[in-house]
């Protein structure tokens, strides 16, 4: 009764914060990489809303850490979403975010484990999330990472 | 027909399970019986779709594709009558009977309707807003009898989410709420006043400590309602919005174990062999270690159906426990609350709170030894998971209270280990002289 599973690799982002060293570079190439121009003054300084944005940084003293959407197997913002707007690409197990289908009810933003989805009330909607940059082979925030403190995390699933 | 796993309902617990059970390797048949007519939609967004916002076909939560990738047989507007336990089969009101290997009961809340003087069945202009017909007749109605004089009985989260549909309608509808505050489940006195004040200014009025005693009718339909003071209220329009309490129908003639809902354990297993519950329906363990509740919300949902779905299919699944918790936008105001939100005096509970009603923010914080036992975010949500992730943790946090009050709450704020698990990022390469880390980029 029971069918054997393709096997998946699960693509994520790690930032490893004995080398995160606060630049910020990670959250500029994000900007960068999913403006409509790919052009990084353009896109930081004419395009409306600004661009990106699915990295967290946060520092406190000698420490920082730039968090992403961890692109969980078992993702509870997947399992909440009330419209599916929020769903695991069933191919490649990225965890992907539809705007066009949020409504803004927060449900990610409430189970998220890592507090990683950022909420936009005015706007109703969540603000952009990590979407591995689509189909490239390294992510713009790992290809940006002066010390590979951010790094691109590859495992195979159960 | 005989299905491997026959799920009754086909809301959000019975879509989670269905996939679960499949991808733990269920290769037999499986089949969803729901009792409305459309195809999955999800009952949260009907405020939405009274609204104007989203279009009919905007409700749905999961695609055509998600049922053939899953092999789902829905057998739609087919509602279950009969339950026989011994002889494991569900018998459906137009007399098929469905044997099953495996059964889920997802049959989620009704509206509870309290006994009110004048009530009675098929009384114009009165409605529940629970599901998508009912939101379809309450616009069919606005639109025909206009919007004037509508009032909304209960100041829960569906009287306030169907009052946010009705204002976008151009009704301005009374709040009626037995309580002294909207959303008095899960929010307090101070979080509460700031979603009043907001709904006052969209010209929504709140009518708080009173209850509806008495519906009076013109002929056919509803012309006004008796508040428990003996104010009279113009109503051409009342909507029920008490809240919702199981639906045990289909269980009621069976040996099925049910409190305020159906019984289960930490697998969602019933008493009775092969069946499972899960959903609104459901009563189960509690994470924060309370009695077993039924958490009618959509995440708790969400999970139990999983857990159903994973132990039908053969694989393990189990809960902590579910933790109360909700997220919501009324208007332009979001909040979310986890747990323990008005703990009762005399526990040992430790009260943190920051508070800006001017400002629109409140933020309160419940500790019990240490521990985040309960949380109250308005205005400002962002990271509130994180607040989530330290309840399911039960991590100390004794010594970060300051940190807990900050809207900025980040991971650097957690505790280190907990913040290195959440992160999970692959171990530092060992420094060589001072050529720095490694760069390999990718990592098994």
């Amino acid at each position: 009764m029971v069918t054997a599973k393709a096997a998946r690799r699960r693509r994520r982002v790690a930032v490893r914060e004995e080398y995160c060293i606060g630049c910020r570079l990670c959250e500029v190439a994000c900007v960068t990489r999913h403006s409509r121009s790919r052009d990084v003054v353009a896109a930081h300084k004419t395009e409306s809303p600004r661009p990106g944005g699915g990295v967290r940084f946060e520092a406190a003293g000698p420490v920082s850490l730039a968090v992403s959407c961890r692109h969980c197997a078992d993702p509870l913002c997947v399992e909440a979403c009330l419209t599916g707007a929020m769903a695991r690409d069933p191919g490649t197990g990225r965890v992907v975010h539809d705007p066009a289908r949020c409504v803004g009810c927060w449900m990610c933003v409430m189970t998220c484990p890592t507090g990683v989805p950022r909420p936009d009330p005015a706007a109703h909607r969540l603000a952009f999330k990590c979407d591995l940059c689509g189909g490239d082979d390294l992510p713009a925030c790992v290809a940006a990472c002066p010390n590979a403190a951010a790094v691109l995390v590859e495992e195979d699933e159960p | 027909m005989t299905a491997d796993l026959l799920v009754i309902g086909h809301s959000v617990a019975a879509c989670h399970a269905a996939e679960a059970a499949r991808g733990a390797g269920l290769a037999g048949s499986l089949v969803v019986v729901g009792d409305e007519p459309a195809g999955n939609y999800s009952r949260p967004l009907i405020s939405y779709y009274l609204g104007g916002r989203l279009g009919r076909d905007e409700l749905s939560f999961r695609s055509q594709a998600f049922y053939d990738r899953n092999r789902i047989q829905v057998l739609a507007g087919r509602r279950a009558v009969a339950l026989d336990p011994a002889a494991r089969t569900v018998t459906l009101a137009d007399g098929e009977r469905l044997g099953y290997r495996s059964l889920l009961l997802a049959t989620g809340g009704e509206p509870i309707v309290p006994p009110i003087k004048g009530w009675r069945e098929g009384l114009g202009g009165v409605f529940t807003f629970t599901k998508l017909a009912d939101a379809d007749a309450l616009a069919a109605w606005l639109d025909a009898r206009g919007s004037d004089d509508c009032v909304v009985l209960g100041g829960g989260l569906i009287g306030l989410k169907a009052t946010e549909g009705l204002l976008a309608r151009g009704v301005r509808p009374r709040i009626v709420e037995l309580a002294d505050r909207v959303l008095a489940n899960t929010l307090d006195r101070e979080a509460s006043a700031i979603l009043e004040r907001r709904l006052a200014v969209a010209g929504c009025e709140v009518r708080k400590g009173r209850t509806v005693a008495e519906i009076r009718a013109g002929g056919d339909r509803v012309s006004s309602v008796v508040l428990d003071n003996g104010e009279v209220l113009p109503a051409r329009t009342l909507i029920v919005a008490i809240g919702v309490k199981p639906d045990l129908r289909l269980v009621r003639e069976t040996p099925m174990a049910v409190e305020r809902g159906i019984l289960v354990d930490s697998r969602q297993r019933t008493n009775l062999a092969g069946v499972y519950a899960a959903g609104d329906c459901a009563q189960g363990p509690d994470f924060l270690g309370l009695k077993p509740a039924v958490i009618a919300i959509w995440p708790v949902a969400a999970r139990q159906g999983r857990i159903a779905g994973l132990n039908a299919a053969g694989a393990s699944g189990e809960t902590a426990g579910a933790i109360p918790m909700n997220a919501v936008q009324i208007l332009d105001v979001p909040a979310v609350s986890f747990g323990v939100t008005n703990p009762a005096p005399g526990g040992g509970h430790e009260i943190l709170k920051r508070d800006d009603q001017a400002g629109g923010k409140y933020r309160k914080i419940v500790l019990l030894d240490g521990r985040v036992v309960g949380v109250v975010l308005v205005g400002e949500i962002d990271r509130a998971g994180l607040l989530g992730t330290l309840i399911r943790e039960r991590a100390d946090v004794s010594d970060r209270r300051d940190a807990l009050l900050r809207a900025d709450l980040g991971l650097l704020d957690l505790p280190a280990d907990l913040r290195r698990r959440l992160v999970d990022a692959p171990p530092p390469a060992p420094l060589k002289n001072s050529s720095g880390p490694a760069r390999s980029r990718s990592v098994r």
